[in-house]
């Protein structure tokens, strides 16, 4: 990584914006590339392989959601998606079909690269730290250098960004995180942020790593409070 | 032996306790459920009092026709009986001929002959022959004691005299009637009385007495199932109708009666379909629009915002490279940058308050901690506090306090009422209050600044308004916030109310339900001010809930 740019791939059919996106993100240290059709997105970014994915969620071609899906299908990079709509069910269905982030339409410069440096940035990997959470019967084992997590004999496929979620959790097993506290330790967010991030990517995170998402045993919910680790 | 039967006995007798306490309770919630049913059923109080007045009119005519009746049949029996006296008379002086007073045998046999046929029809009348002289009825063994001693006293003055008493017939004493007159003979005077039983005319009038009984039950049940057939036409329609409009109230728009014939309840049905009809147009429009209205507000959000974030990047880029810019230029700049935050907001705002124009706003409520919410707001604030010198003192319980709302709506409001106070703080402190019961959570915002005229509170929620013209804002607000804000509480089920006096600053109180959905009667907080302005605010209200 050290001296190499990363690449950002911008799906974005607003030949302005996407632009101005170039300069601003050329002038942040990133080598972006460009694709303005939904239809061409998945293509580009086999070709382009990108470090990092800016998405617009409205497209000609393909819509947002069903390029983040496709990609998300075949690999676990970093997906921001550019909204120009805050409700919560645009926001929601975007997260819920793989996206790690999202930015409402205007953003400033330096909170969009704040985020991408936040899903770029790597885990301090010193000293092959392993850790184990979840019922002693069926424990979750956490390889943290390898990025590997196995239940039950079984390698479990997680993104960067749940991947990210458990290792937080499970380095204090016994500390109750808020979404607040997650949102900054895992997302990156200096100040309040929408808690909706934490609450769909727990729910994904479950969905994996869970054997019932319904009754979970690793990631538990402390009513009123947040979230915390199932005992190891 | 009796040992033994002792617990039997005594367990029979709570048997029967339980079984009377079973009873009574069964009676009590048979009453209940008459009593229900008499309030809900239409149909059976009709019917029920339709037949208690028929019931009522029966009885009167029933009682004065049995009345009218007895009266006549012995009306009838006293003329016929008076007739068969005047009749009896005649033989009487003929048996009695030639008789002396002291011919005690003669008399003896004329009584004998007098009264001979009474035997034979004894059921239809019986005779009897006394003389005025008790010595002599006693020498003759004359039945005395049959006829009424006051009715001997009237026929011995002279006259023809009835009077009803028992008398004797076949199958024992019976009600009857006795006419007795004095008959002057040869022998001197004597009472001669028919004995009439009234068992015939007894019997007659119960069966007049059976029958008007039977009749007038007849009638009131009569009554009753017309009364039931006739509310039921006009109650079915009506059930039909009230379930209609339930079902119209509830959603089901394409819900319509049923029209049959051309009566009054085919005109209800009639009008109520047309009323139907004409809601559901209403609706239907107003679902279009507000369709239009969201499809709208979501198009310009877009199309605007796209472009907005071009201009804001292209800003923050002229803005970051001002410094070489010549000074005219940097100078503009920094006024496109400034402008551009005002710009967003204002954007932001305006889709926000036309999203709740539209009815296209929604509650996303979890349980949280109301006391985190609060914190992350003054956070937010503390900056503008910090950068005008301004003390935010807050006031909240040590324990969180839960609440199922909508945390980023909350926060919203609660960023905004800060932000107001600080505007308008005027270098004095601001004062925040948290207070919670069993059903509510309340948050009062304290300024002690120029506060608001007589009638502005209502005011201060109107979009756009601003309390004096003049007065610059420290947040560069839009006038749009505690509209917002008062969008988001409402949509809480929550109160957000304003008080302020003239120099003596404003409170801005919120109130919102624990549970969602759950009405607010009572907040914890006071919105006027309890303690004199000059002392600082309670922390919480003796009724605050935080012990």
């Amino acid at each position: 990584m050290e001296g190499m740019k990363p690449r950002v791939l911008v799906v974005d059919d607003d030949q302005s914006l996407a632009e101005m996106l170039g300069i601003v993100l050329r002038s942040d240290g990133f080598e972006p590339a460009f694709v303005p059709d939904g239809s061409r997105a998945l293509a580009a970014f086999r070709e382009v392989k990108p470090d990092i994915v800016l998405l617009d969620l409205m497209l000609p071609g393909a819509s947002g959601i069903d390029v983040c899906r496709a990609i998300r299908a075949e690999s676990g990079t970093p997906i921001i998606m550019l909204t120009a709509k805050s409700d919560t069910v645009d926001v929601v269905l975007g997260l819920e079909s793989g996206a790690d982030d999202y930015v409402v339409k205007p953003f400033k410069p330096k909170e969009l690269t704040a985020r991408m440096r936040a899903r770029l940035r790597k885990y301090d990997d010193a000293g092959g730290e392993t850790l184990t959470i979840g019922p002693p019967n069926s424990p979750v084992n956490i390889d943290v250098p390898a990025h590997q997590v196995v239940r039950d004999g079984a390698q479990i496929s997680l993104t960067p960004l749940e991947f990210d979620l458990l290792v937080a959790l499970a380095r204090k097993p016994r500390q109750v995180f808020t979404r607040e506290v997650l949102l900054e330790q895992v997302w990156g967010y200096r100040h309040a942020a929408d808690t909706r991030l934490v609450n769909v990517h727990v729910q994904r995170l479950r969905s994996k790593v869970e054997r019932d998402p319904e009754r979970p045993e690793v990631v538990l919910t402390v009513r009123g409070v947040g979230y915390k680790a199932g005992p190891p | 032996m009796t040992e033994p039967l002792e617990p039997a006995v005594h367990s029979g007798r709570v048997r029967f306790a339980e079984r009377w306490g079973g009873f009574e309770r069964a009676i009590g919630a048979g009453i209940r459920r008459l009593r229900q049913a008499w309030r809900r059923s239409l149909q059976l109080r009709v019917a029920a009092s339709t037949a208690a007045v028929t019931g009522v009119v029966m009885l009167l005519i029933g009682v004065f026709l049995v009345a009218q009746i007895g009266a006549g049949v012995l009306r009838a029996k006293r003329e016929s009986a008076i007739a068969q006296a005047s009749v009896g008379q005649t033989t009487v002086v003929q048996a009695f001929t030639g008789l002396s007073p002291g011919d005690l045998n003669g008399i003896q046999s004329a009584f004998d002959e007098v009264t001979a046929d009474s035997g034979t029809t004894g059921d239809l009348f019986s005779k009897v022959v006394l003389s005025t002289d008790d010595a002599l009825n006693a020498q003759l063994q004359a039945p005395v004691g049959k006829i009424p001693h006051s009715l001997r006293q009237k026929v011995e003055q002279g006259t023809l005299a009835l009077q009803y008493a028992e008398v004797d017939t076949s199958s024992g004493r019976a009600p009857g009637l006795i006419v007795g007159q004095p008959v002057s003979t040869s022998a001197g005077v004597f009472e001669y009385y028919y004995l009439f039983p009234l068992s015939a005319e007894a019997k007659t009038l119960s069966l007049v007495r059976q029958t008007v009984l039977v009749a007038s039950l007849a009638m009131v049940l009569l009554v009753a199932v017309i009364a039931t057939l006739v509310t039921r036409w006009v109650v079915l329609p009506v059930r039909a109708a009230a379930q209609t409009a339930g079902k119209l109230a509830g959603g089901d728009l394409s819900q319509r009666l049923p029209v049959a014939g051309e009566d009054d309840i085919a005109l209800l049905a009639t009008s109520f379909n047309d009323m139907a009809n004409s809601l559901q147009q209403q609706i239907q429009r107003l679902e279009k629009m507000s369709r239009l209205q969201q499809r709208f507000t979501s198009d310009v959000s877009h199309e605007l915002r796209t472009p907005l974030t071009t201009i804001r990047m292209a800003g923050e880029l002229l803005f970051a490279g001002r410094a070489d810019f010549a000074p005219e230029l940097a100078r503009s700049a920094e006024l496109l940058n400034a402008e551009l935050d005002r710009f967003e907001s204002l954007l932001g705002e305006l889709l926000e308050i036309s999203r709740y124009d539209a009815g296209a706003a929604a509650l996303e409520t979890e349980q949280v901690d109301v006391t985190g919410i609060l914190e992350r707001a003054l956070a937010a604030s503390e900056v503008l506090a910090s950068r005008h010198q301004l003390q935010i003192r807050v006031h909240t319980p040590p324990e969180p306090v839960l609440a199922e709302l909508d945390a980023r709506r909350v926060e919203r409001i609660l960023r905004n009422l800060i932000g107001n106070a600080l505007d308008h703080a005027e270098g004095k402190p601001v004062d925040v209050s948290l207070g919670y019961d069993r059903s509510t959570v309340a948050i009062s915002v304290r300024d002690y600044g120029v506060g608001l005229r007589p009638g502005e509170a209502a005011l201060v929620f109107n979009r756009f308004w601003r309390g004096d013209p003049s007065r610059s804002r420290l947040t560069g607000g839009t006038g749009l916030g505690l509209a917002i804000s008062l969008e988001d509480a409402r949509l809480h089920n929550g109160w957000l109310q304003a008080w302020g006096e003239r120099g003596k600053g404003a409170v801005f109180r919120l109130t919102l339900p624990r549970q969602a959905g759950a009405p607010v009667v009572e907040s914890p907080l006071p919105l006027e001010p309890v303690a004199p302005p000059a002392v600082a605010a309670p922390a919480l209200p003796a009724d605050g809930g935080a012990s």
